[in-house]
């Protein structure tokens, strides 16, 4: 995208302006481009989608006549809650109430900036990319103490202090994982990360070794509870709490907390598949750059996807950790285990700088082996359920 | 009065820390009903949780005394409207005992064929509410799934879904047909598999178990001191049921077991144990529905009762085994057409007044779920 | 144990403080003075060959004919199997007893019921307030003679002057 500006620059478009305010320009327009049309409706349909994938676990059908399938179903929400009355509790603080929202939305939406969607496909490929993902996300516990805070209700207040003690605790874990991998690549930029990988699953670093393995999950769990899913959704325990933090809360304000919660599911997967399964990296099929381009932006989509629909049918199963099992969860459990994988990955890089290819292979099959195992598992409880006794209506 | 006014003095010589007053209720998702308890926590510690009942207060007993034997039927389904059948069996069986009515053979098997159906249903209600107070928001729709199959059949039964008014004063309102008995099969093998889908999904499950284990044990000192009856004192270790300890109508000859308690993954009486004898109920309610389904006799569904009812003055206390436990209907009659005084003695009242021992020192999360395991219900409280 | 042996032993131990035993009833009772009604279920929940664990329950009766308001206790044996009735009769004006909680805490909530409906004080009792109805009802609903208010919190209680509201 810079070497559009520079040709734009260079063809004499934009003659009295300083060339800074050009680059800043075409920067925010990029940046609308990709909130209206990508993030946005990316939010939304992610929102659909829970509500879809949640109603067919739970054997009922979910959203499906806004649109076709109901896929639009997003929009009319969205309508409606601009619709509503702009309620602000007489007792509240109006300032920070307001802004909550906004420094929560913020928090993931700064995220989209180093998102590597394929080889040219990035907005900025900062060389701390991995880091400033990492920072930004933590924007969230302002915003949601400011929400608890600011709600003048007790319940809010306690949910918004769980909220807080879980995400700083899971920042860790988060942040060890990522570090494990960052010392096997070498580099924090997203899309060198990326390049370290191959296409061929055993080229991606989440096979590269065993603690690489235990790396992506205790990345994966850290994540959900970053991202206040359940099982770790204590502070908006619907059955608890109400709502928790955004008790208050109604109209759009309301839905920009569920944005980004929807949109920061997407970040969690964009930065799974990123950092551990090889981002968007294709087989050397084509060299046509328009097909390259779009391959490669699919298969990263596909990838991320994944991973959300994998958060949203954990959602849908288990139940919810109450507040001193999370910590428990956390502190002895997670931390311990995310500082044994950087050790062991710093040593394994020690021995074997340039990888150990046979590891990588084993640690693949190893993988789909536990896939074969699980599959099998499911199909078992698929055959035992005897779904044809209830798909006949009884009366 | 006297436990709120308590100093709210700190603990620890650095900090002075102040309890918080939280209101839980009477519009919370997961009070099982119009419930409200003050709760005074120290952080995520309760101190003490105060309930605070009466929202759903009708009057039922002196409704008792203002209509008609017959015409109060219908207002016994609502003292508790999960479990409609038994309190309606309750005065029946007061009543029928009181005018020295008998019931004939078959009106007795619809009884309890309509009875077992309920348990369940109200068991799926309890199991599946306790879940999703827990988190785990799928079992509560398959539960309801369940619980659908049973309303309509029931509605085929008696033409309601929820409160009854089947069972009447001499036998049951309208009897059961062929073609419902066939059905109520087929729902049986259905029902007895996906209780084990229950098992594997919920009551096995690594975070559910570890959420309900050792939270608020009741020893059975306190379950006799605090008169906690039904699965509640079951989970505590007692071998009790009424419908074998002090058996009516068909259970002397119906064969099933009782579940009780064991604390095998914590303390014997926590909150596991108590969803556990319910999910085991549930599979000995089918076991007892099989075996009526087959042994029911041809007759009358009911007996000749006069319009104008009008047993002869004394009283009696009826018990009989509702899904939440012993229910006692203690009724008086004068020998009018209007009964003098009936009393409908619940489980979860007596239960709602251990809650706040048993809630001291235990987390907010950990209060939600000892209501649920509880299955205190509004109405049956309040009546 | 039959009724008629727990009625001997009562009345061996308690001569003169218990009376009135009907035996030929669905559930056999038995008659005790207010003032010793303590004492005796003490004794009854004691006694080994007695054994009554549960309170199973705790209500009243209110006869304004004879000008007494009865407390009826139903006591149960989950040890030997038997029940029991109590019967304690208090004057309508002024019904006092000693509360039952030292013996059965279940005798807490259902004596606070029996208060709110009935308006027997319960001596003794740790927090004797209203349990169903608000802090602030007047009257005690079951009673024979009970009259409802006129009007709670400024809203009618007749169903008359409700209607006439909602026409206009």
């Amino acid at each position: 995208m810079r070497e559009l500006v520079e040709q734009a620059l260079r063809e004499g478009y934009f003659q009295g302006i300083p060339p800074e305010f050009v680059y800043a320009g075409a920067m925010l327009l990029t940046a609308f481009a990709v909130l209206s049309f990508f993030v946005a409706p990316l939010a939304g349909v992610t929102s659909w989608l829970e509500r879809r994938v949640w109603a067919r676990m739970q054997s009922r059908v979910g959203p499906n006549r806004v649109g076709p399938q109901g896929i639009l179903q997003w929009l009319a929400d969205g309508i409606k809650n601009l619709l509503k009355e702009d309620l602000i509790p007489a007792a509240a603080d109006r300032r920070l109430f307001t802004m909550a929202p906004y420094v929560v939305f913020v928090g993931f939406l700064a995220t989209f900036v180093v998102i590597p969607f394929g080889s040219q496909f990035i907005v900025a490929d900062l060389n701390i990319g991995i880091l400033y993902i990492l920072a930004v996300t933590s924007l969230v516990v302002v915003g949601i103490l400011m929400a608890g805070w600011s709600s003048n209700n007790k319940w809010s207040l306690l949910g918004g202090m769980r909220s807080a003690a879980q995400i700083v605790s899971y920042e860790i874990p988060a942040g060890l994982s990522v570090l494990t991998i960052i010392l096997v690549t070498g580099t924090m930029s997203m899309q060198g990360i990326i390049k370290a990988q191959g296409w061929a699953p055993w080229d991606w670093l989440v096979f590269y070794n065993p603690f690489t393995f235990i790396a992506f999950f205790l990345y994966f769990t850290s994540a959900l509870a970053e991202g206040n899913r359940t099982p770790f959704d204590i502070p908006e325990a619907e059955s608890e709490l109400v709502a928790g933090y955004v008790t208050e809360y109604s109209g759009m304000r309301f839905l920009f907390f569920f944005f980004a919660e929807w949109g920061n599911l997407y970040v969690i997967g964009a930065v799974a598949a990123t950092l551990f399964l090889g981002g968007w990296q294709i087989p050397p099929v084509t060299d046509h750059p328009l097909l390259k381009g779009i391959l490669e932006f699919a298969v990263f989509f596909l990838k991320a996807y994944f991973w959300v629909f994998v958060a949203m049918w954990v959602r849908g199963t288990l139940p919810r950790v109450r507040v001193d099992q999370l910590m428990a969860l956390c502190w002895k459990y997670l931390v311990p285990l995310s500082f044994i994988c950087l050790v062991g990955t710093a040593a394994w890089v020690l021995v074997w700088p340039q990888g150990n290819r046979a590891a990588s292979i084993a640690m693949f099959l190893l993988g789909v082996a536990i896939l074969i195992r699980f599959s099998l598992r499911v199909g078992y409880q698929i055959r035992h359920a005897r779904p044809e006794l209830y798909l006949k209506p009884y009366i | 009065m006297s436990a709120m006014n308590e100093a709210t003095a700190g603990e620890g010589a650095a900090f002075q820390t102040e309890d918080m007053i939280i209101n839980v209720g009477p519009q919370h998702p997961s009070t099982h009903g119009v419930l409200r308890f003050v709760v005074r926590t120290d952080g995520e510690v309760i101190r003490s949780a105060l309930p605070d009942v009466g929202y759903l207060h009708r009057s039922i007993e002196k409704i008792g005394e203002k209509v008609t034997w017959h015409g109060f039927v219908p207002y016994t389904d609502r003292a508790d409207y999960l479990a409609a059948m038994f309190a309606n069996q309750g005065f029946c069986m007061a009543a029928e005992k009181l005018g020295g009515i008998e019931v004939p053979r078959r009106a007795e098997f619809c009884r309890v064929i309509a009875c077992e159906l309920n348990r369940i249903a109200s068991h799926l209600i309890s199991v599946g509410t306790f879940g999703q107070d827990i988190g785990a928001i799928t079992p509560f729709l398959h539960a309801l799934r369940e619980r659908e199959t049973i309303n309509n059949l029931m509605e085929e039964i008696c033409g309601a879904r929820l409160t009854y008014n089947y069972i009447r004063i001499g036998g049951v309102g309208y009897d059961i047909t062929q073609e419902t008995c066939g059905r109520i099969g087929a729902f049986l093998d259905h029902f007895e598999l996906i209780v084990d889908e229950y098992n594997r999904l919920l009551s096995y499950n690594k975070i559910f178990v570890e959420r309900l284990v050792q939270v608020a044990p009741i020893s059975l000192e306190d379950a006799f001191q605090y008169n906690i009856v039904g699965p509640n004192l079951r989970a505590c270790g007692l071998r009790w049921d009424i419908r074998r300890d002090i058996p009516y109508s068909l259970y002397p000859e119906l064969d099933f077991d009782v579940p009780v308690g064991t604390g095998e993954k914590g303390i014997l009486g926590d909150c596991y144990d108590r969803y556990m004898v319910r999910i085991l109920e549930m599979q000995e309610s089918c076991k007892i529905l099989r075996q009526s389904l087959r042994m029911m006799p041809k007759g009358p569904a009911i007996a000749k009762v006069p319009r104008k009812f009008k047993p002869p003055a004394g009283e009696a206390y009826i018990r009989i085994e509702s899904a939440r436990g012993d229910m006692g209907f203690y009724v008086v009659s004068d020998g009018s057409e209007y009964a003098y005084r009936v009393r409908f003695r619940t489980g979860s009242f007596t239960a709602m007044g251990l809650v706040e021992k048993l809630s001291r020192g235990i987390m907010v999360a950990d209060l939600i779920a000892l209501i649920a395991s509880l299955d205190v219900d509004a109405p049956e409280i309040d009546r | 144990m039959e009724a008629k042996e727990i009625w001997e032993r009562l009345e061996e131990k308690f001569s003169g403080r218990v009376h009135g035993f009907k035996g030929d009833v669905f559930d056999p009772y038995l008659h005790v003075e207010p003032q010793a009604a303590v004492e005796v279920c003490r004794y009854l929940r004691d006694d080994p060959g007695l054994k009554f664990e549960v309170l199973s329950d705790l209500t009243a009766l209110d006869w304004p004919k004879e000008e007494k308001i009865q407390l009826v206790y139903h006591l149960y044996s989950y040890t030997h199997r038997h029940q029991i009735v109590l019967k304690a009769d208090l004057p309508r004006e002024a019904p006092v007893i000693f509360t039952m909680e030292e013996i059965w805490k279940a005798a807490n909530w259902m004596e606070r019921e029996v208060f709110d409906l009935f308006g027997v004080v319960f001596d003794g009792h740790s927090d004797l307030r209203r349990i169903l109805l608000p802090e602030d009802w007047v009257g005690h609903p079951l009673r024979k003679d009970y009259v409802e208010q006129e009007e709670y919190d400024g809203i009618s209680t007749q169903r008359a002057p409700l209607v006439e509201k909602l026409l206009r």
